[in-house]
Formats: C-alpha cells, structure tokens, sequence
C-alpha cells in the first residue's frame, strides 16, 4: 500500500494510542496538518509552541500516557525548547514532532531553518532528523518506546517537509529492538534483602519519595510500606502526592522551602529509604551534612542518578513499584513484632517538632498568600488538580495544599519554568475534563504564557486560574530582601494588567479579592464556574515563604519566620 | 579526590549525530576531554570512539553511565586498571637543515619512526607508539624545530588472554 509521509505518520499515532495532540502549524508542517485534520485525534491549537509543549506535559502527568506535540520549523521548533527542557528535567514522557525544511534544503540556512535536533541534543532523552521516509515509522515506534520506557522523557522526531507528501510502500512496525538501550526494571534481589534488614533493625527511619514514584505508578506500593513499618514519609516538590498529605505519617515536603519537621528528621534519622529521587540541591542543601547520621538506601531505575550528588550505603537499580512491591512481600515474611511500640519515640520526637515549629502564618488587614491556599485546599477538599507557576506560588501551594493522591501536583520542578502552570492546567483538564484543575500563579509568572487563554477559552476548558498578586518578582525579590540589603532589582511588577479586564478580553470570567474577608466567596464564585476563570488576589506584598535554608547550608539550619 | 587519566572505549551505533552527543555530553557536565578519536568497525554500523579523560573515580562513574544512558551507546568500557594496548599517531613537520638530517634519521631510526615525505627545507615523520613514546621522541625532535603537528587522539583495545588458565 502507497502512502505519504502524512499519512504514515498518523497511522503509527493510531497504532500508539495518540487522541490528542497539541500544536501550532506552520509552514514546514502543512502536509501533516492536512492529513491530521482527516483523523479523528483531536488537536488542540495553542497560541504559542512553549504553551503547547507545557499542555503536552500537563496531559502528561495528570493521565500517564505519552504527550504529543506538533510544531513548525524554525521559530517553531525553538519556542518549543523551553518546554522540551521542562519536561527532560522532571522525566516526563513527550514526543515532539518538529517540521523541518526540505531534505534539498537543510543546511543551506534556507527560511525557517534551524537544526532543532542539535539543539535540543542536551534537553531530550533522544531525537531523530528523519531523513528517509523508510525511516519514519520505525523511528515513531521508537520515539514512544523511548518516551515512555525507563526513566521517561520527552523525544523530538524531526521531519524535513517533503517526506510529508513523499510516498512509500507500507509496511506496519510491529516489533522494534534497540541493542544499545535496555532499562533496568528488575532491582538485585540480594540488595532488597539488605534493605529489608536495615529497615527491620532502624530506630529512626524516613522515607523520602520524588517524582520517580509518580511515575511508576508506585504511591500505594510506597504507602504499604510505610503504613505497614511505621515510617514517616517526606517527599521533593515532584513526589508531592506520592503519599497521602493526609496520613499522620505525612511530614510535609523536603528542602529549601521545606517543613521543619521533614528537614530536622533528615538530620537525625539512622536509615534514609530514598525512593525515585535524584538528591536535587534544592532538597539536600550542603550535601556532605544530608542525612549525616543515616545510611542511604537509594532506589531509582536511572543509574546516573545514583552515587551523582550523595553516596549511598545501599544502591537498588530499578523500577520503583517493582522494587517496592518486592520490599512488601518480603518484609511480609518477616516476624517484626510491635512496630508501634518500637516506632513510638521517633514519631513523639516529630510530632514534638512539628509542635514547637508548625508552618505558619498570620492572616490580618491584607490577604495572606497562605490564607488563599489554605481556603483553596479547604474548600476542594484536597481533590483538585494543582499546577503551579514557579516562584513563592509554587512553594505556597506545596506547603499548604496537601496531595492525597499522585498526579495532582504539576509542577516545573527541575527546571523551575515561569509560564509552566497555566498551560500545564490546560492539558491536564483536557486528559481529566470532568476533574478541578487550578493554575496557581504569581502575577509576574502568569503572563509569560497568558496568551493561552485563548486556548482554554476556545476549547471550553474550565481551567481556574488563581493569582497570588503581590506586583513582584516575590521568590527573586525576596532573595534580594534577604542576601542583597532589599535592592529590589527589577522585581517590582505593579505595573500589569488588570487581569479581570484580560480575563474578559478573552471571553473568560475574571474576579477579584482585595480584603481578606472576600477570599472565600471570590473562591466559592470561581472554583464551582463552568467557565475559564481567572481569579486576582491581592496578596500581602512582601510576604516571605518559610522556612527557607539558604542555597548551600545545612537543610537543618531553617530560617523560620 | 585523585585524578588520573582514563581511557574510555565506547562502541556506538554508527548514526549521524552521535560522536556530537558523546562530545556533547562531556562538555554539558564539565568532563574534560583529552583526545577523542572515532572510526567504524569490522561490525556493520557500529563505531567505536575511544577518549581519553582525566578525572576523579566518582566523576568516571558518572561519565561511564551518563555515556550508557545515550540512547546509541552500546558499550562502554573504561580500560584504565586492566590489560590492554594502546596506540596514538603523529605526523610531524620537522625543519631539516642540512646539518640536521643525519639526526633526525637517527632518531627516526632509533624510534622505529618513518619519514613520510621529504621536501627542500623539512622532512615529515610518521609516528607510532603509545603515548609516553611520542612524547620522548618529541622531546627530542623539538630542539631542531618542529613546523607542525597532527596528531590522532589514543586508540586502544583490551588484551585477550596468553593462556587457558
């Protein structure tokens, strides 16, 4: 059977499951759009390429499945970067079709060109320049298989414009085999039975749970255990969700921005169960003082991230699910005895420091960030899907809305991308339409990819966004207040839209609170709307996040308020 | 932490692009390169690339599985600590004055060197051998003034077994 270029390409989207797409066309990719829009998967337009990259992300983490993107040469393809670097840093699974010149064409500086694949050689798990419509449909095949397989990750396939209408005789892809790539899944089973005798023999144990968790699916694996041995459980922004926020056992975040009793039981535990993590600086403060008196077991299917920021006593490569389940069954043959009893002085020594230092605010005349949040997490019962922008927003919204379940947290955490949220949200209503998705957003962060709003407006998508408005920078100005003698540097922001005006100009519903007493019901309006909402807050315009440990010191060594 | 030099033989499918992601990768992480050579093998679209490097052993743990992460990697052996036979080349553009000639072919001679090509003013010298050996004959060959230099990074592959046991 004669096919094009096209044609090839959305057979094997079919073949991979593909719905729904995000995208911007453009030139290059003409031919694709054309034989796209004969097809029943759905393609959302964006209004920008970082927006359609960051939607495919956000479809991403909220349903599981692989996020695809189609974007233009050129301009297209290099507004695409940012969030193809998002996605590589928090290990989301994309594939990033990007249109390129004319195979005649390439390297000839020809309109529209740029060579995509070197630039995002760095930011990707893998990429392709297909150069022979042979090639394309093994190298989609692989593209997911890459994509989702492993630590996951996005991967571009660049297609030069005349294989799009080029034709070939077809022939499906049923199996590929990759020689030089093998992720390992199954841990060593000799290292889990160490792990298993150092948690039968801890007296201060702590879990600490990141991102990788969420990805393999694994958070009631990881919470079986801790119910099961009574071990307190901390989590990196990304794992947030990963154990339920709920839980007695919960403490709170890890880090920077962390709460005093996940960082203090860090200081002093004797056995760190670190699962799905990569020891980012922002969670380990002065490395060579992290978790100085615990041996680290480490479990993680990427080995680079193993042994790369902190040693660790016990390494186990491999799936987290597979490894924790592994964990429960043997720790199930185990006669353990009374694991409250023997658990009860280290859970008094947190639930005494969670006491004496307990995340705080004080909610007066202005509006507190927190106080929002709080409201926010009280009045969707913790249920909502939440995405952040990144600053102060990012780190209120981690510290005051507890995650009872995985993939409601998205966030940029690795490459701490402004602009992420929004768009973010959008592609998570898309995969869950019938959930609550809130962008929590800063006013500064918030523009940089306002432009969707068009989006969400267009496809009905009834994202509700929620400024925390202080007409700052706040996490830069708040920097500058602590380490640079309170030289704001370009951080001051009052000048900005009204964004109740602009939430309207795009035919959205826009609503504001300027006194504390109105947080509630601007809320209450808003969250239960059928429509894109856009919610300005008018926060307190210096607050602080904290606790904060300054980049580099000891996490134990917290600012507090 | 003690730097020492390493060599890293890693064999790679033969796609466009990956001695650009090897190369990439090293200097993305701020691993230093001292020589990098690549060539393909008697195995149909498979290349190896041999680097040499020098770093602490926690950096070469990283550097060996940053490099199998890459998605065309297929092996990568680091070759520092076992038995294995190491090559590089150089060919090197020597000024020779006639009160000179007679010395520099000494020289070749005693080095198992080859002249290669010889014009009015210079002679250019092929050369082979491990690293410690291009370096004394350059030491040598230096003094009489030395037009140019190309030099290929090491090559090198790891020794088979002399006997059953």
């Amino acid at each position: 059977m004669k096919l094009t270029g096209a044609q090839i390409m959305m057979k094997a989207l079919k073949d991979e499951g593909v719905d729904t797409i995000f995208g911007y066309p453009g030139g290059a990719v003409l031919d694709l759009y054309d034989e796209l829009d004969k097809t029943d998967i759905h393609h959302i337009l964006a209004r920008h390429e970082q927006g359609a990259v960051h939607a495919a992300d956000g479809y991403a983490r909220a349903s599981g499945k692989v996020g695809v993107c189609l974007v233009t040469s050129g301009p297209g393809a290099t507004n695409a970067v940012t969030g193809i670097a998002s996605a590589n840093m928090d290990s989301i699974p994309l594939v990033v079709f990007t249109g390129q010149v004319p195979t005649h064409l390439i390297g000839n500086d020809a309109f529209q060109e740029v060579d995509i694949v070197g630039i995002t050689r760095p930011c990707t798990k893998h990429n392709y320049l297909v150069t022979r419509l042979e090639d394309l449909s093994r190298v989609i095949k692989e593209a997911f298989y890459i994509a989702r397989s492993g630590r996951p990750g996005p991967v571009l396939i660049d297609i030069p414009k005349d294989l799009g209408s080029q034709t070939i005789d077809y022939t499906p892809i049923k199996d590929i085999k990759l020689k030089s790539y093998n992720p390992t899944y199954d841990p060593n089973i000799k290292q889990l039975h160490k792990v298993v005798s150092l948690i039968k023999n801890a007296k201060k144990p702590v879990i600490f749970g990141g991102g990788g968790i969420i990805l393999s699916n694994s958070s009631k694996s990881l919470t079986e255990l801790a119910r099961k041995m009574q071990i307190p459980v901390t989590a990196s922004l990304m794992g947030l969700g990963a154990f339920p926020g709920s839980d007695p056992l919960w403490l709170g975040m890890l880090g920077m921005h962390g709460t005093y009793r996940a960082n203090m039981s860090i200081g002093n535990c004797d056995l760190l169960l670190a699962v799905g993590v990569r020891f980012d600086d922002r969670v380990t403060g002065k490395t060579d003082v992290f978790a100085a008196q615990a041996k680290i077991v480490h479990i993680d299917i990427d080995p680079t991230s193993i042994h790369k920021n902190v040693p660790v006593a016990i390494p186990v490569v491999g799936d987290c699910k597979i490894a924790l389940d592994h964990l429960n069954r043997l720790i199930d043959k185990e006669d353990l005895g009374n694991v409250a009893e023997k658990r009860k002085k280290w859970l008094d020594q947190i639930q005494q420091w969670k006491t004496s230092t307990p995340m705080t605010y004080n909610q007066k005349d202005v509006i507190k960030p927190q106080y929002v949040i709080d409201k926010l997490y009280e009045l969707t019962k913790g249920k909502a899907i939440i995405t952040t922008e990144v600053g102060q927003n990012q780190m209120w919204a981690a510290q005051y809305y507890h995650f009872d379940q995985p993939r409601h947290f998205i966030t940029s955490g690795g490459l701490g991308c402004m602009g992420f949220g929004f768009p973010a949200a959008i592609g998570a209503q898309v995969a869950c339409p019938d959930e609550l998705v809130v962008d929590i957003a800063g006013d500064g962060s918030i523009q940089m990819n306002i432009q969707e709003m068009a989006t969400a407006v267009q496809y009905g998508l009834p994202v509700k966004i929620v400024i925390l408005n202080n007409g700052y920078l706040g996490m830069v100005r708040q920097w500058q207040e602590l380490f640079y003698k309170k030289r704001y540097a370009s951080t001051n922001m009052e000048h900005a839209p009204d964004f109740v005006k602009l939430a309207q100009a795009y035919g959205a519903v826009g609503l504001r609170a300027s006194r504390p007493d109105e947080v509630e019901s601007i809320l209450k309006q808003g969250l239960f709307s059928k429509d894109t909402v856009i919610m300005d807050f008018i926060v307190e315009r210096e607050e602080n996040v904290y606790p904060m440990v300054p980049a580099g010191a000891p996490i134990t060594k917290m600012l507090l308020v | 932490m003690i730097k020492e030099k390493h060599v890293l033989s890693i064999l790679v499918e033969n796609q466009p692009g990956v001695l650009s992601r090897i190369a990439g990768l090293f200097s993305g992480r701020g691993y230093n390169v001292e020589s990098i050579s690549a060539a393909e093998t008697n195995v149909p679209n498979e290349t190896r690339i041999t680097i040499t490097t020098t770093a602490d052993m926690p950096a070469i743990e990283q550097i060996t599985k940053q490099l199998h992460k890459s998605i065309n990697v297929i092996k990568v052996h680091d070759l520092t600590g076992t038995d294995f036979v190491q090559r590089e080349m150089a060919l090197v553009k020597i000024k020779a004055s006639p009160e000179h000639r007679a010395e520099i072919l000494r020289i070749v001679d005693i080095f198992r060197c080859k002249v290669v090509d010889v014009g009015l003013k210079h002679y250019t010298i092929e050369i082979t051998g491990a690293q410690d050996k291009l370096s004394a004959i350059l030491g040598l060959l230096k003094p009489i003034g030395i037009k140019e230099i190309a030099r290929t990074g090491a090559i090198a592959l790891s020794r088979e077994p002399k006997n059953n046991h």
